[in-house]
């Protein structure tokens, strides 16, 4: 690029002379964010190799991303959520409510209409979220916790209650254990829908309005952007997610009960987010970044239980973890001030 | 004066401590930009000391500085030989300086009273003893003159009486140094005559006024001295008897109106209009019409508070817009939404860049290219080169200096934030450009830029809107000038008309004459 300092008062009014070595730290400071999360991963995963035996095994690391594949998926979704200044709590009860509609559908009809009905009622309700969200004006955590009310609510009615348990020979279990090079489906379906949203958001205008939306609404809506129509893609996805990972563990486990997802699923969705480094405050975030954090959560989940701790402690770690991360992010935010 | 003894707190203990207030050597700046530098003054009990000044001239800061809002980078206060160094205005507000600020700081979901009485509420055993306040309330009042119920929320008042109840707030304090920053830009007539009868009666109380203001007229008959500042650096300090209002002008300015201002391409008589409007209505805005030529330059001047922002917004349907039209080049704006009238051709560069303006933390590139990205990108998809490149010619193009296309615009000094805004404009390549505040807060060398960024848009057929408070630029920079007082437009000036005393006039008509609403 192309600098030129004409004047020494020019040098002075400017910040030339300081801007090239911190714009070195800020930029150390994106990748060094991407450090945060990454090395205490490896460092996870080489102490756990070498501590325990069967961690290493083919076995227990594909398990490990067979059962997390509903919340990596919710939790790339929500990170879009997060970054355009909003937040989902409703993840939860919607992936509760997906997986009884593509149980009970499951039970009568084709695989393929059950997969679709939950994929439906989740975008369905994520663009209700949006929209109460983005035109009544109402604080994003109380739209989507009222409306995790509402849906719990809804999925008992449809299920009145009971758990579904579906049969082994279908199509329908097909969708999530199907083997690829040994890796079910669920894995694979999972890992396509995370890199589309991760490019979406570090790629397209899309990404670039969600980021503007988060980082100061009334400036992006002054340049141009339309602020509420990002805000309800970015819930409508979030929905979505809920909706696919639903029918992944109803197909997975072939059983389905309305309380199935529940505020635990939504808080460790919101805690592989937060562990990731993407702010709260919005603005900033990064698809592979939460990845990586739900995953370092999940590790911990299955070193406490490979090595035999008491699993009291995973809760305990996990607390202290997510106020780490916080407060490095309140910390980084002030040092770009 | 019986409004000061509400309270036997403690801070008021020490407001009788009065002496000179001794300022010297006092030296700040803004990242990087000096905006106030090394200034010495003297204010004696007693007295109204004016600052004035154009805006960015330091005024403010000074006050500031005084009041312990903010701390010098170099220099010494003493007040009747005591040194002072204050890290909150609470410790200014313990030797009893008190300020009332440009931005309002009141506590909306309180009433007035309690507004009024905050952090020094009359208790027992901590509960507040409302009845008490509120006589007090009725006391100060009546001693000021000002017509408040206390009990009403101060979050529902208008910005008058909020001001109103600022300086209440601070005569209940029982200061001995009152700072005042532009007290009367959001006041009526009568409200005005009001406040400086408080003034007046202030210093005869033996107390001192700091008073920070545009208005020139105002200055001359309240001040007992006028302190000049321009660019950080005090001017001079003189008797108010001996200044005069042109006197004050050449100090402020200290250079010709013709240097400061590139020059003015006269456009044909025959010109096409790009923007007409049409009795608009919106929040603020009263009956707006006007039109603008392509190639010309039209400058909004006007008050504080008299609704020009108000019409930006409106012309650019970021507010409800209640009545009237907006034809860009002829077709209709009506029911679109900022979004819309970008891909129009309209484009407004918002008057605070930082809060309306700016994504602080992010990228000079993706700043630049967040109107318009649909430029360098196919099917939504980003082409890094295509970004890069465009961002680099936008950037060579308004004369933005960062280190890299990659820092934050956090980084930058305000003229090249400034520029970034320009540069963003510029890439929408509209066929009208609203610009609110263009050089606010921005250092004068690159101000000189902006002013030839923005000659150089309407020599390339651009037709743009200029609003300003600086007075020297509406008059420097306009080929016409609107002045807007109450959201309407009261006058347009063009050629031997346009000059300063017509435009003061037209905008103190207001507050002489037009009482109160």
């Amino acid at each position: 690029m192309n600098v030129q300092v004409e004047t020494p008062e020019d040098l002075d009014i400017d910040d030339g002379g300081t801007s090239g070595l911190r714009s070195g730290v800020i930029r150390l400071l994106g990748s060094w964010r991407l450090a945060g999360i990454a090395i205490p991963f490896l460092v996870l995963f080489i102490t756990l190799s070498v501590w325990s035996g069967p961690f290493l095994s083919k076995t227990n690391l594909i398990n490990i991303l067979d059962q997390q594949s509903a919340i990596l998926a919710i939790a790339a979704a929500g990170t879009l959520v997060l970054v355009a200044g909003g937040l989902d709590l409703s993840v939860g009860a919607i992936y509760g409510l997906a997986t009884v509609v593509s149980g009970e559908v499951a039970e009568h009809h084709s695989a393929w209409i059950a997969i679709a009905a939950a994929l439906l009622v989740g975008l369905g309700v994520g663009l209700v979220n949006g929209m109460i969200v983005a035109f009544l004006k109402i604080n994003p955590l109380i739209a989507t916790l009222a409306m995790s009310f509402v849906i719990s609510g809804v999925a008992l009615r449809v299920s009145s209650g009971n758990l579904i348990v579906l049969s082994q020979n279908s199509a329908f279990y097909k969708f999530a254990n199907a083997e690829l090079w040994s890796v079910p489906s669920a894995v694979w379906i999972v890992l396509i829908f995370i890199v589309i949203l991760g490019l979406l958001l570090a790629k397209t205008s899309f990404g670039r309005y969600v980021v503007a939306s988060g980082g100061n609404a009334e400036a992006a809506r002054l340049a141009g952007v339309r602020v509420n129509q990002i805000r309800i893609i970015t819930f409508a996805l979030s929905g979505l997610a809920a909706g696919l990972g639903g029918v992944i563990d109803t197909s997975r486990l072939l059983s389905a009960q309305s309380t199935g997802g529940g505020p635990n699923l939504t808080f460790t969705v919101l805690a592989g987010i937060v562990v990731g480094g993407t702010s709260i405050a919005g603005g900033e975030g990064s698809v592979p970044r939460t990845t990586i954090g739900v995953l370092f959560i999940a590790l911990i989940g299955n070193g406490i239980n490979l090595l035999n701790i008491n699993e009291l402690y995973q809760q305990i770690v996990l607390g202290i973890i997510l106020l780490l991360a916080v407060s490095i992010d309140v910390w980084a935010r002030k040092r770009r001030r | 004066m019986s409004t000061g003894n509400i309270e036997e707190a403690p801070r008021s203990a020490a407001a009788n401590a009065g002496g000179d207030l001794v300022v010297t050597g006092v030296s700040k700046r803004y990242g990087g930009v000096p905006a106030l530098s090394d200034v010495s003054l003297t204010i004696t009990p007693g007295t109204v000391h004016a600052l004035v000044g154009e805006n960015g001239a330091g005024k403010s800061t000074l006050g500031k500085i005084i009041s312990g809002v903010i701390t010098p980078d170099e220099g010494t206060m003493t007040l009747g030989g005591e040194q002072l160094s204050f890290k909150s205005p609470r410790e200014a507000l313990a030797h009893g300086i008190v300020t009332i600020v440009q931005e309002l700081a009141i506590v909306p979901g309180l009433t007035v009273a309690e507004n009024v009485y905050l952090g020094v509420e009359a208790t027992t055993a901590g509960f507040v003893r409302r009845r008490e306040s509120r006589r007090r309330f009725r006391e100060l009042a009546k001693t000021v003159g000002f017509d408040l119920s206390p009990d009403r929320r101060a979050g529902g008042l208008s910005i008058a009486d909020q001001q109103k109840v600022e300086i209440m707030r601070a005569l209940s304090r029982n200061a001995s140094i009152v700072v005042m920053d532009e007290p009367t830009a959001a006041l009526s007539g009568n409200e005005t005559a009001a406040l400086h009868e408080i003034i007046r009666s202030l210093a005869r109380d033996g107390k001192s006024v700091v008073l920070i203001s545009h208005f020139l007229s105002e200055v001359l008959a309240l001040a007992d001295v006028i302190t000049t500042l321009r660019d950080g650096h005090l001017i001079r300090t003189t008797d108010a008897k001996d200044a005069t209002e042109e006197s004050l002008i050449e100090g402020m300015l200290g250079r010709s109106l013709l240097t400061a201002f590139p020059e003015k391409r006269m456009a044909d008589e025959e010109r096409t209009v790009v923007l007409e409007v049409d009795h608009l209505r919106a929040p603020g805005v009263n009956d707006c019409s006007f039109v603008l030529h392509e190639s010309e330059i039209l400058g909004i001047a006007g008050l504080v508070g008299a609704g020009r922002s108000e019409l930006a917004r409106a012309i650019f349907r970021d507010s409800k817009v209640s009545g009237g039209t907006v034809r860009l080049k002829g077709a209709d704006l009506a029911g679109h939404s900022p979004s819309r009238s970008i891909r129009r051709g309209l484009v407004l560069i918002p008057e605070s860049r930082k809060e309306m303006g700016l994504l602080v933390g992010r990228s000079v590139k993706e700043n630049i290219s967040l109107s318009r990205l649909d430029l360098v990108s196919r099917f939504g998809w980003i082409s890094g080169i295509r970004e890069r490149r465009k961002v680099n010619e936008l950037m060579n193009a308004v004369t933005v200096k960062a280190a890299s296309i990659r820092t934050p615009v956090s980084m930058l000094s305000g003229g090249n934030q400034q520029k970034l805004m320009f540069a963003r404009s510029v890439m929408c390549s509209p066929s009208v450009l609203i610009a609110d505040e263009p050089t606010r807060g921005v250092d004068v060398g690159s101000k000189r830029a902006i002013y030839d960024l923005l000659t150089e848009m309407a020599a390339s057929g651009m037709g743009v809107v200029v609003i300003s408070s600086d007075l020297e630029e509406v008059l420097g920079l306009a080929h016409r000038v609107l002045v807007m007082r109450h959201g309407r437009i009261i006058t347009e000036l063009s050629g031997e008309r346009m000059n300063e005393q017509a435009v003061l006039a037209a905008a103190f008509t207001e507050s002489n004459n037009e009482g109160t609403d």
